[in-house]
């Protein structure tokens, strides 16, 4: 079971949180024209990569905040987390 | 009753309370402190199962968690468990014990004819045999693999046990309280760090309990026990036996299985049976130990052949003797200490030693107490059917290929050791690669993973001096590292034997035209010759060959035999072993219950139970419940003798008639406040959202960004800035998570603020013709005309002194009104509409007269959004505005969205107007056509129309509205149905939606 540290509250067991899939991935703007291959990729494409990757997760049994956490998804380490408003590199 | 081969005076025993049980039946008794198989050996007896493919004659070959044969179905404390361990289960007042896989009985068992069938069971025998045909699969091969598989009998009794879960979080674990074990913990806990000690057995020590030591002038004994009550004494350590460290999982997550009342005859009400312990440790400690391996000889599996540190266990913890006539074979000087300890005890062995003549410190000493020893000796073969009673040994030539000299002597028993195997089973788990070690033959942990650390002989230093030595500075500087103290401790002087070099021997050779079995694997029944054949038809990978031949693949996880298995595998391939490599080791360590997993998890306590307010009312109104989620909802009132279609439909048809009222509080709310809450609402659904006034709700629908239906519901506007959104009772919480997504990741600069309030407000659904004049009454001072309180409208007012809220929505597609008061409140408001609500003819409804209203209405719900539907599949594109942009807005023009002949929803009536229509149901043109028949859609919703007094069910269905006045079968094969119906629209009742305005 992965230990994950929010941003807000701390270490938390993998039991309060739910994923959210790629965090890389961004809406196109509401209200702006797309053309339907950006929309597709953004609905449907997704990397699956082996390794890095920087993922959403919701605290939903804590405080109910959206993070981003960066983790192997080989060996589940877990290298950063952070508030959704912030960069992980 | 004497116990022929228990000892007088050793043993840690308690002597002064005397335990009876039962084995196959026989009475016999044991002593505190006794396993099964330590008081069957008392007793003298071995011979205790059958092994798994041949039904050979088994007894226990060890004392521990490497026991591979001894593994019993045990009654006690009121339960029976199958696949025991012998070797580790404790006796217990009135235990009864019998052996697996046999019939009639252990000592006449029919299925031994597989032994002298042996050429039929091959390696890869499953495979070959049961491949085809096909269809023989599960008549007749499933059924008589599992009869075979003979392992035992699980209980069909409900587990009255309670078992429980813990959560602990600590700075070191140690796993495991051999010496390594104990000086890391000591050390640690002295730096102040938080520490758990975790030992497998009911005593602490390990080897420290039969090794013939001395540490700082204390017996080892002594010396463990001096360090554990120091330990115990001590706030920031916890102590645990009975407790097996089984599983190394992700973030330095361990966890452990506590046995911890099956020993005891009595124990309170509360105390569990079993606890399963997840352990965050900061580091952990692996102090495991080592288990000995044997040497493969000609029926090594014959009752009566031990390891021979089992032997030595036997005798220094149980006071027992495995045999009175020991026959000793070795590669390595560790067995000596087990022939000293026979001969202590009076007992003559025989030491056959692989190894040339040489000296050192305990082969000294044997000599000089006249033990006989051969060196250049080895077991070819034991003889014996149900007992060891003589072996047939040779002396080895220099090349160990073959014999100088091959005689026969009698012996009662045969203690073995092929060196000793670390336990890497945890180091492994936590990812630890692992290296081979050629000085002791075995495969040792390399680089961490995780935050682990081997010690000990689990690390491969098999000597007291390191073990104690890595124990200490490991576990001082590990802790040191979290708590920033560093308490010095001095190392404590040790006395222990030499050992000289063991003998890379692990197989001992056949002479020629003899051919008895060599088991490998005794669990699985794997001898060397199924390896032989698996390399053969060309397995080369040890996973593969692991998998054709079951090699430790059993319960034991292959604890004795996976070295000698690579050996063979190496020698026959040529590669040296760790170019072989080793199977993955995973959790459980040992077989674990499955109370312990489920834990308190059982029955009422699966899942939280929600109940409304107003479940008290429902429940002495003899209302039968429907699990909704985790919410438990009235599904009907039941009257007399009524049954659910006679209640359902009784409900149904007042609300059409008169007034009903129908418990709505798990219907999910969420507040929404924030000046751009408009903004948002209008984004997140498909209509328009920025012209609602305050005071009135509007309904919604959400999409998901694929452009399939999330969820429908009313939103009110309560003040400017201040909404009320309402969702189903299913899609609550992933509302609440979808505009929380929205809110935080996409649209931050929305000022919006979102909470669940599902469990503030109860709520009350009053429908019918009659529910404004029952609404007038319980709102006296207030005017409830249409004008004033007109369709989707909304209003606060006091109900009998309590704050209220009036939307004016409806479901039932009758006019309707709910009324939601805080949460405290609602037993009160129900209370007060069902006094009330008496003189217009008012009944409460459940779930099931619901359906039936919105199903006849053709309103959708959960089986028609079931998440593969779109807003024109269910006609709710009217909902869907073309001016603005929303969540999923861009996915609705893609080409499958859009072509006509694209499924829609429609209602069904039979043809007789009398049969009901299984929901589930496929719909086809010809029942009878030729298989596969074409889908053209499906029954998704089904009741008894109390309108039209015929079944009516809503459908999908492929260019559904062209349908309409044509013939289809609705065709259930679950229910063996097939019904004639016609295509009608999906409104059957009011289709204008003239009632919910009037
Ligand atoms: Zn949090």
């Amino acid at each position: 079971m992965l230990y994950i540290k929010c941003p807000y509250c701390g270490l938390r067991a993998q039991k309060e949180f739910s994923y959210g899939g790629d965090a890389t991935v961004k809406r196109p703007n509401i209200n702006e024209e797309v053309t339907s291959e950006d929309w597709d990729n953004f609905v449907y494409m997704r990397k699956s990569p082996r390794g890095k990757h920087v993922e959403l997760w919701q605290h939903i049994a804590g405080c109910r905040q959206w993070i981003k956490v960066q983790r192997d998804t080989a060996t589940h380490e877990i290298f950063q987390t952070a508030k959704v408003t912030e960069e992980i590199r | 009753m004497s116990q022929p081969f228990r000892l007088n005076k050793e043993g840690l025993i308690n002597r002064n309370k005397k335990i009876s049980f039962t084995f196959n039946g026989k009475k016999l008794f044991g002593y505190e402190g006794d396993t099964i198989a330590s008081a069957l050996i008392a007793n003298g007896i071995h011979l205790v199962g059958r092994s798994f493919k041949y039904h050979r004659p088994r007894g226990f070959f060890g004392a521990g968690v490497e026991e591979p044969n001894a593994k019993l179905q045990v009654e006690f404390n009121g339960h029976s468990e199958p696949n025991v361990n012998a070797t580790e289960m404790e006796l217990v007042e009135g235990l009864s014990a019998s052996s697996q896989n046999c019939w009639p009985s252990v000592n006449f068992d029919i299925g031994a004819i597989n032994n002298f069938l042996k050429m039929f069971f091959p390696a890869g025998f499953y495979y070959k045999t049961f491949m085809w045909p096909k269809s023989f699969w599960y008549k007749i091969y499933e059924p008589f693999i599992r009869k075979a598989a003979g392992l035992g009998i699980a209980s069909l009794e409900k587990d009255k046990e309670r078992y429980e879960h813990k959560f602990e979080y600590c700075d070191l674990l140690v796993t495991g309280s051999g010496p390594s074990g104990l000086a890391s913990a000591y050390a640690a806990a002295k730096n102040g760090a938080k520490v758990i000690l975790a030992e497998d057995k009911p005593r602490f020590g390990g080897t420290l309990l039969t090794d013939d030591v001395s540490i700082d002038n204390l017996s080892g004994k002594d010396w463990a026990e001096k360090i554990v009550s120091e330990l115990k004494s001590m706030p920031n350590v916890t102590v645990k036996n009975r407790s097996q460290v089984f599983g190394y999982y992700d973030h330095n997550m361990l966890v452990m299985f506590e046995r911890v009342s099956d020993h005891l005859e009595k124990k309170s009400k509360f105390t569990p049976r079993q606890r399963l312990w997840y352990i965050r440790a900061k580091e952990t400690i692996l102090s495991t130990g080592s288990i000995e391996r044997p040497i493969v000889f000609g029926n090594n599996d014959t009752p009566g052949i031990f390891l021979s540190a089992a032997a030595k266990e036997y005798m220094k913890v149980y006071g027992v003797l495995v045999g009175k006539k020991p026959l000793i074979f070795t590669n390595n000087d560790s067995a000596y200490e087990t022939a000293l300890d026979f001969k202590k005890n009076n007992v003559e062995p025989i030491i056959l030693d692989t190894r040339e003549e040489h000296s050192s410190e305990l082969i000294d000493e044997a000599k000089s107490k006249g033990i006989d020893i051969r060196f250049s000796h080895g077991v070819i073969v034991a003889n014996g059917y149900k007992k060891v009673k003589s072996a047939k040994i040779g002396k080895l030539t220099k090349d160990k290929n073959s014999f100088e000299k091959i005689e026969t002597i009698e012996c009662d028993c045969i203690c073995v050791s092929g060196f000793w195997t670390p336990s890497v089973h945890l180091a492994s788990q936590s990812g630890n690669k692992l290296k081979y070690e050629e000085k002791i033959d075995a495969f040792i942990p390399d680089k961490k993973k995780q935050q682990e650390t081997s010690v000990g002989a689990s690390n491969g230093s098999f000597t007291l001096e390191e073990s104690l030595k890595h124990g200490f500075e490991n576990g001082s500087n590990l802790s040191a590292k979290i708590t920033e103290t560093k308490t010095e401790i001095s190392i404590p002087n040790v006395n222990e034997k030499k050992y000289g070099a063991h003998d890379k021997f692990w197989c001992m050779p056949l002479p020629k035209n003899e051919n008895p079995k060599r088991f490998v694997d005794f669990q699985n029944d794997v001898s060397v010759s199924d390896i032989e054949i698996a390399l053969r038809e060309g397995y080369r990978s040890i996973e593969h060959v692991k998998r054709y031949t079951t090699l430790g693949m059993a319960t034991d996880q292959g604890r004795t035999s996976n070295l000698n298995g690579l050996q063979l595998v190496s020698n026959i391939e040529n590669k040296i072993v760790p170019e072989v490599g080793h199977t993955t080791f995973r959790p459980p360590f040992t077989p674990i219950t499955i109370g312990t997993i489920v834990g308190r998890e059982v029955g009422m306590e699966y899942m939280p139970t929600r109940k409304t307010p107003i479940h008290k009312w429902h429940k002495k109104n003899n209302a039968v419940f429907v699990d909704a989620g985790a919410w438990k909802r009235p599904r009907y009132y039941k009257q007399g003798n009524e049954t659910l279609f006679e209640a359902s439909k009784r409900e149904a048809k007042n609300v059409r008639e008169n007034v009903g009222i129908c418990d709505v509080t798990t219907l999910g709310k969420i507040d929404i406040k924030g000046p751009d809450a408009a903004e948002f609402l209008n984004r997140v659904y498909t209509n328009a959202w920025m012209k609602l006034p305050v005071g009135k709700a509007r309904y919604g629908l959400m999409l998901r960004e694929d452009g399939i239906v999330l969820d429908d519901g009313t939103t009110t506007r309560i003040s400017e800035n201040h909404y009320h959104m309402t969702t189903t009772t299913a899609q609550a919480a992933n509302v609440l998570s979808h505009l929380e997504y929205y809110l935080q990741i996409v649209w931050p600069e929305l000022n919006v603020n979102v909470v669940s309030t599902t469990e503030q407000w109860a709520g009350a659904a009053i429908a019918g013709p009659k529910s404004r004049d029952m609404l007038s009454k319980l709102y006296p001072d207030l005017d409830v005309s249409n004008d004033a309180l007109p369709f989707m409208g909304y209003k606060e007012a006091d109900f009998f002194g309590v704050q209220s809220r009036i939307f004016r929505i409806s479901f039932s597609g009758e006019l309707a009104f709910e009324i939601n008061v805080k949460s405290d409140h609602g037993m009160f408001m129900w209370e007060k509409m069902m006094e009330i609500g008496k003189e217009f003819g008012n009944q409460p409804y459940g779930t099931e007269a619901l359906s039936t209203l919105r199903i006849e209405m053709g309103h959708v719900a959960g089986p028609e959004l079931d998440g593969r539907t779109i807003p024109l599949d269910v006609s709710l594109n009217g909902l869907v505005s073309k001016k603005k942009d929303f969540i999923g807005k861009n996915s609705l023009g893609r080409e499958a969205f859009n072509i006509e002949s694209r499924q829609k929803i429609v209602g069904l009536i039979p043809i007789d107007r009398k049969s009901s229509i299984p929901e589930g149901s496929h719909i086809v043109q010809d029942q009878n056509a030729k298989l596969p028949i074409p889908k053209l859609g499906h029954v998704s919703s089904s009741c008894w129309s109390v309108e039209n007094n015929n079944p009516f069910s809503l459908a999908i269905m492929k260019d559904g509205k062209n349908m309409i006045g044509k013939k289809f079968f609705a065709v259930s094969p679950l229910k063996n149905k097939s019904i004639e119906v016609e295509v009608i629209s999906s409104h059957y009742v009011d289709p204008e939606g003239k009632r919910v305005r009037s």
